[in-house]
This record gives structure tokens, C-alpha cells and sequence, in this order.
């Protein structure tokens, strides 16, 4: 007769981790999509073949020929002359063919229009997208349907990364300091829009930084943010008291208009980084901001250009971590 | 016709049967049980030795979405599946194309029915005029039309104020109320739990308070109005917790959730996996264990399978932009069957609560097979392992997060009043 139903066996695995996506079989680099899963050895290796390109870029002479012949489509998907100028510079001094896309998302609402979009530039025989796009997860979506030949490096998918620039920051924190595990970073402003400010976390938890701050009201915070491995301070004096570095974010002007803040004046007199601020945290503190800075919002000019600032610093580095991000993935993976 | 199922383990809740026995079925109507009727002379025998035979499934919520989405699922695909499954009875929700607010919509989705396998096919209609939330629908006409209650979908209300008038109209003319407890504006633009995991993601969170909030406005409504009310797919630990209190307190209310939401977390998003992206979000873990015990307890007294069969499209691009929904007609026995083999509840409990507890809420004379009943019921090979694919699976939505899964437990036989309407072929 019937007996109970047998016992079940395990539950399937999910699917494959954001990281494992990025690697391919041999474990090389195949896609950037995110910082976060990457091995610490890998992150030094991008920011030691940085170095190289960051000397080569100050020469007479700024062009490699190490991905000649290879052909990398900026896919912007959101607007954003600075970036894709850095990604277009970097592939260009690597000696890559580069194609600007600039696609309104009003053209590609719906998902079948977006595959279609990669289909056909994936027709014209393209190694590389750089992508952008206001959706979390669309690095990940076009990785997942891109030909087996193809590699996407994610250059800002909606608020969840932007590996990139993350990898540039820390490029210019190791700069300036030796050590991360003994840093104090603070991160200010917007955390809860800001793709930067997750991956800049993933980046500086992997590297074993000493302290990782957030500074912000709560409603710019994400639930649980402290989860990302954070402490978190609603009061800028006591978060930036001894610390290292300071990364100031944008403030989008969208954030007062949805209820997340009252005024730009008020966020400013609670969070605006002033010079009297400044002085709160470590001597030797350096001051850093992704771009472009909303003076008089989040940080007071006479800080942006004073001493402290390496905000021109981060820009230059754009470059040779992006030059060293796309010879790594393209030089050798794929064959001509 | 006159059959016979021989041998079978009955598991009938209702009557409280757990035991081998024959069942003696007359035209439409289950006759007898263990002992034959006088002169019963059966024209077909089944033997089901070895098997389970329990009551159709009566499954509350299942998007066939005719009219008007016929591109994603028909009427006939979806009660192929349905029978395929167990299920004898099912309940679309009324958000349609036009919205389910008139008696043509009502007419049209029973005409289809009739044509296909035999699956009964029940509609609640819309609780407001197009599902627009800003005027009353009539009701009146709709309950005249068959539609077993009323039900606002996925649509906010225009005001708290037009909820209570629903309500009150609804409960004048004996009309069930189906709410789903969302707070639409807390809901905001949020694709997934408001948690670490949509931290991580940076997807837009829905916090658990968008379900709490609407849930206090209900339950507030509920005792000012005295409407019937059943909530529609519980997703937090929290909401369960004031159903219960609400149910403890005396509140006739009723309520249920989706099978999803009793294995699968926002953990499973994790990699950007738009199959499961559904409304209301997957929760946390905790959440997940609150809502396993409110089924234990009875508090959520039905187990649903929120059926949404999409085309292959809509969950293909970036995760926010894909459409909410599981094809999950064909994983709800099987999940609920699982609940019984992870220790949740007893598996008589487990099929109460897609069997008699559902057709108790709905006010229909299914979901047991005490003789004078409806000869409503499937067999079970409970020794039959198998996992689900796309290839072999019957609803023309393929949007499921359950492919691969091992079940223990294959349907062989469905029947409705007495005819068979899904019987396992080769294998």
C-alpha cells in the first residue's frame, strides 16, 4: 500500500553567483559586471597593470598597439560624456576600434528590444560592450545573452555598481596611502541611489580596510546598508572624526522633488563638506569625489580644489584602469 | 457511468478518511465508500493500489488571461495544465483585458470553459468599475453572472474612503471581498524585498510595511463593515502575525498565500533571476518561517499557486523591467505535498488546505469526496520522482523557478464530476 511520500532530496543550487558570471572556464576575467566576489589578488593585479598604463599616459607617445585590430561598442544607455570619454580614450590608446552608442531607453522599453539591440551589434563581429544603463542588472542580462566570444564591462548599471570606478578610487587611495588596513573611509551623501558607493564598499571590504563609514540621513541609506559590512553615522561630525579618506557623492536634484530630503540648502548645512568639517578627520586625509561635484551641495569649493583634493587625480586614473580593465579581459581571451 | 477505483489510499480531510479503500462513483457523484452500493455494476475500474487519491485541488488564483492576453496563456492550455496537476477547480482573478467588471467578461470565460477539458472555471469579478479603484462595479449584476466574490487585483483603491463603500456594498449583496494587502504608495516603484539582498542588487525594495500598513486599513475596514474578507497572498511574517491576532480577536476573516512564498526567498533573486520576480516580493528567510507556521496553524488556511503564465518576453531584460509572476498551476500539489515531507504540517492538513478549505471560502459543494459529493478528485503515484522541465510542461507559460526541482508524487488520474479529464499516458 501507499507509503508516505519519500523524503525529498536537496534543493537545486541557484543560479551561478554574480562573480562566477564574470569568470571563464579557465577562470580568467571574461566580464567586469561587479566588484563584489572578485579575489583580492585579482583587484591588485588590475591596480599593478594600472600602474604601468598610469606611467605610459603621462608620455609623448600614449598608444599600445595590445588590443589592435579588437572592436569595443560604448553602449550608453544613459547619458554621460565624462565616462564614455574615459572608456573611449582608454580603448583608443589600447589601439581598439570604438563605436559610441548613445540609445535613449525610451527607444528599448521593452526587453525584446534590448536583446535585439545586442543581437544586431553583436552581428558586426564586436569583442567588447562597455555598458550603461539606468536598470540594476542590465550588465548582467546583457553578460548572460552575449555570444560566447563577446565580454561586457559594466559601466553603471542602475544603483547597484560601477566596478570601474570603484577600481580607480581605490587605484588613487593606494596612491596616497600604503596600507588599507589601517584606513579609515567615509563615504558621504547619497548612499541609497549610489552605484558607486556599493562598489567602492565591495572594493574596500575586499582589500580588508581598516573602518568603512557611511554618512547620511536615513532616508539616503538603503535598508540594512550595514549588512555591506558599514558602520553607519546619521551625523557627519562625529563620522568623519580620524578618518583617512572621504569620498563626498553626488546629490541628484530628483532627491528633493521624491521626498527624500527637504532642501539642497539644508542637506548642505548637515552634510556639505566645508573646510571646518575637513579639519575633523586625520591630518593627512584625502578628499575624492566620483563627478562631477555639485558645489555648494554636498562639498564647498575652497574643499573641491583645496590641497586635499584628488578629485582631478581620480579622472586621470580613469583612464589606466580602464585601459588595464579591457586588456585584461580582451588581450589573449579572444583569439583574431 | 458507473466506476470504480480500487485499492486507493483515500486522503479526504474533510471526512477526516486516511485509509485504503474503494470509491464508487455514479454519473457525477461519488456513491460509496468501501462498501459497493446494491446492483453497483461498474463500467471501468481503476486500480489504485499503491496510490493516493485526495479531492481536486481547488486552486484560488489563476491567471488564464482570456480575454484579452491570449498571447500569453488560453483558457485551454492552462486547464490542460490544471487537470495535468490535480486541479479540479479554479478561480481566475479578475484583472483581465478588458477587467472581469461585467457579465459578458464572466460569460466569455465560462463559454471557454465549456469548450475545454473540463476543469471547472470560476471568475471574481472586479470590486470597482474597470478595476480603476475610483467607482463602484456592479456587483449585482457580476454575482448574477457567477462570479464567486469580488476582488480589486493588483489596483490600488482611490481612497480608503471608496474601500469601505466596496466593502459595504459587497457585504449587501453577500459577496466575498479578496484583497491583496499592499499599500501601493509604500510600494512605491520596489521590485523586491526591502532587505540586504536588494541593498546588494540595488534594486528598489518594497518594505514588509507596504503590506502591514494596508493590512491595519483592512482589518479596520473589516470589523467597521462587517464584509466578508479574504486576504490574498500573505508575504510577511509580520502580516501573519496580525491576521492571527485578528482571527484570535474574533474577526471572521480568511486568508491565503502563494505555494512560492513557502520555499523560496529574496535569496533566490540574488543574481538578478527575474523568474523570480513576483508581487508581493519574496521575503526574507524569517519571513519564509512565519508564513510556514501561520499555514501550520491554520491562520492561513490556503495554499494557492498565483498562477501568471507569461511569454517567454516578459521576463526577459533587466530585472525591474520584467513582468511579476510564476507559471505555478503545475507546482502547486507538488510544493504543498513537499510542505507535508518537510514536517510542516501532517499531509492531511497539507491538502485541506487546497482542497476543502479553499472550496469552504469560495462557497462551493467541492473539496471532498463523501459520497453525495462530486466525483472531484486525482490519483497520486507517490512513488513517482520527477522534475519538472519546460519541455514536458503544459501551460504555454514557461516562467517557472521550479525547472529541475526533484518532486516526489505524480498525478495519474484527474477527474471532474466523475470523468476522467487527465490520465497519464506511456512512462
Amino acid at each position: 500500500m501507499s507509503e508516505a511520500l519519500s523524503s525529498t532530496r536537496a534543493i537545486p543550487a541557484a543560479g551561478p553567483l554574480p562573480s562566477s558570471l564574470q569568470f571563464n572556464e579557465e577562470g580568467r576575467l571574461r566580464h567586469l559586471l561587479t566588484i563584489e566576489g572578485l579575489p583580492q589578488t585579482l583587484i591588485t593585479e588590475i591596480l599593478d597593470t594600472a600602474e604601468s598604463f598610469a606611467s605610459m599616459n603621462a608620455q609623448a607617445v600614449k598608444k599600445v598597439p595590445l588590443l589592435r585590430g579588437k572592436t569595443v561598442v560604448n553602449l550608453f544607455f544613459e547619458a554621460s560624456t565624462r565616462t564614455r570619454t574615459t572608456f573611449e580614450l582608454a580603448a583608443k590608446r589600447l589601439s581598439a576600434d570604438v563605436l559610441n552608442m548613445n540609445i535613449s531607453t525610451s527607444a528599448t522599453t521593452k526587453g525584446e528590444s534590448l536583446l535585439d539591440t545586442l543581437r544586431n551589434l553583436e552581428a558586426m563581429y564586436v569583442d567588447m560592450f562597455v555598458v550603461r544603463h539606468e536598470s540594476s542588472g542590465a550588465a548582467h542580462f546583457f553578460a548572460r545573452h552575449v555570444a560566447p566570444h563577446v565580454s561586457v564591462l559594466n559601466a553603471g548599471d542602475g544603483r547597484h555598481a560601477h566596478p570601474t570606478q570603484a577600481l580607480l578610487d581605490m587605484f588613487t587611495i593606494r596612491r596616497h596611502k600604503q596600507d588599507f588596513t589601517r584606513l579609515r573611509v567615509a563615504i558621504v551623501g547619497d548612499i541609497l541611489h549610489s552605484r558607486v558607493a556599493r562598489s567602492q564598499i565591495h572594493a574596500l571590504n575586499i582589500l580588508n580596510t581598516g573602518e568603512i563609514r557611511v554618512i547620511a540621513p536615513q532616508s539616503l541609506l538603503p535598508a540594512q546598508v550595514e549588512s555591506l559590512g558599514v558602520h553607519v553615522y546619521n551625523d557627519i561630525r562625529q563620522g568623519l572624526k580620524d578618518v583617512d579618506v572621504i569620498i563626498m557623492l553626488r546629490l541628484q536634484r530628483e532627491r528633493m522633488e521624491s521626498g527624500l530630503l527637504p532642501s539642497e540648502h539644508e542637506f548642505f548645512q548637515l552634510y556639505g563638506l566645508t573646510q571646518e568639517r575637513l579639519a575633523l578627520a586625520h591630518p593627512d586625509c584625502i578628499v575624492m569625489h566620483p563627478g562631477p561635484a555639485n558645489r555648494g551641495v554636498e562639498i564647498d569649493s575652497r574643499v573641491a580644489d583645496g590641497p586635499r583634493s584628488v578629485i582631478l587625480e581620480q579622472v586621470t586614473y580613469g583612464i589606466a584602469v580602464r585601459m588595464a580593465v579591457m586588456s585584461m579581459i580582451m588581450g589573449g581571451s579572444v583569439t583574431p | 457511468m458507473r466506476l470504480l477505483i480500487e485499492n486507493a489510499h483515500l486522503l479526504d480531510p474533510a471526512q477526516g478518511i486516511d485509509r485504503v479503500t474503494d470509491i464508487y462513483i455514479q454519473k457525477e457523484n461519488v456513491v460509496a465508500l468501501g462498501e459497493a452500493p446494491r446492483d453497483f455494476e461498474p463500467q471501468r475500474r481503476i486500480d489504485a493500489a499503491g496510490r493516493l487519491v485526495i479531492p481536486g485541488v481547488v486552486d484560488m488564483a489563476a491567471r488564464l488571461r482570456e480575454p484579452g492576453q491570449e498571447h500569453k496563456a488560453t483558457v485551454a492550455s492552462e486547464t490542460r495544465a490544471a487537470a495535468s496537476s490535480g486541479i479540479t477547480t479554479l478561480v481566475c482573478p479578475p484583472d483581465t483585458n478588458p477587467p472581469v467588471d461585467s457579465p459578458a467578461e464572466v460569460e466569455l470565460i465560462t463559454r471557454r470553459a465549456k469548450q475545454a477539458c473540463g476543469v471547472r472555471v470560476h471568475a471574481l469579478g472586479a470590486l470597482s468599475a474597470g478595476l480603476a479603484g475610483e467607482q463602484l462595479s456592479e456587483m449585482a449584476a457580476l454575482k448574477r453572472a457567477g462570479v464567486l466574490g469580488v476582488s480589486q487585483a493588483l489596483k490600488p483603491m482611490a481612497s480608503h474612503l471608496l474601500l469601505r463603500r466596496a466593502m459595504e456594498y459587497a457585504a449587501s449583496h453577500g459577496l466575498t471581498v479578496f484583497l491583496h494587502p499592499i499599500d501601493w504608495s509604500l510600494n512605491a516603484k520596489g521590485c523586491v524585498h526591502e532587505g540586504p539582498v536588494g541593498t546588494r542588487l540595488g534594486l528598489p525594495g518594497i518594505p514588509a510595511a507596504a503590506e502591514t500598513a494596508a493590512l491595519g486599513t483592512i482589518l479596520a475596514l473589516t470589523e467597521q463593515t462587517g464584509a466578508r474578507v479574504h486576504l490574498c497572498r500573505l508575504s510577511t511574517a509580520r502580516g501573519a502575525q496580525m491576521l492571527a491576532r485578528a482571527r484570535h480577536d474574533g474577526l471572521p476573516i480568511s486568508a491565503d498565500v502563494a505555494a512560492h512564498q513557502l520555499f523560496l526567498t529574496d535569496m533566490d533573486v540574488a543574481d538578478f533571476n527575474s523568474l523570480c520576480h513576483v508581487m508581493p516580493p519574496l521575503r526574507s528567510q524569517r519571513d519564509r518561517e512565519g508564513l510556514r507556521q501561520a499555514v501550520a496553524d491554520g491562520a492561513i488556511s490556503v495554499i494557492c499557486s498565483d498562477h501568471q503564465p507569461h511569454e517567454a518576453d516578459a521576463k526577459l531584460a533587466p530585472f525591474a523591467q520584467t513582468l511579476p509572476g510564476i507559471s505555478s498551476l503545475e507546482t502547486l500539489l507538488p510544493l504543498t505535498l513537499r510542505l507535508a515531507e518537510e514536517g510542516v504540517l501532517s499531509r492531511a492538513e497539507a491538502v485541506r488546505r487546497i482542497t476543502a478549505n479553499p472550496a469552504a471560502i469560495l462557497g462551493l459543494p467541492v473539496g471532498t469526496l463523501a459520497p453525495g459529493h462530486r466525483a472531484d478528485l486525482c490519483i497520486i503515484d507517490t512513488e513517482a520522482i520527477y522534475r519538472p522541465e519546460a519541455e514536458s510542461w503544459l501551460s504555454q507559460g514557461r516562467n517557472s523557478p521550479f525547472f529541475g526541482w526533484e518532486f516526489a508524487g505524480r498525478v495519474t488520474h484527474t477527474l471532474v464530476a466523475g470523468r476522467v479529464v487527465f490520465e497519464q499516458t506511456g512512462r
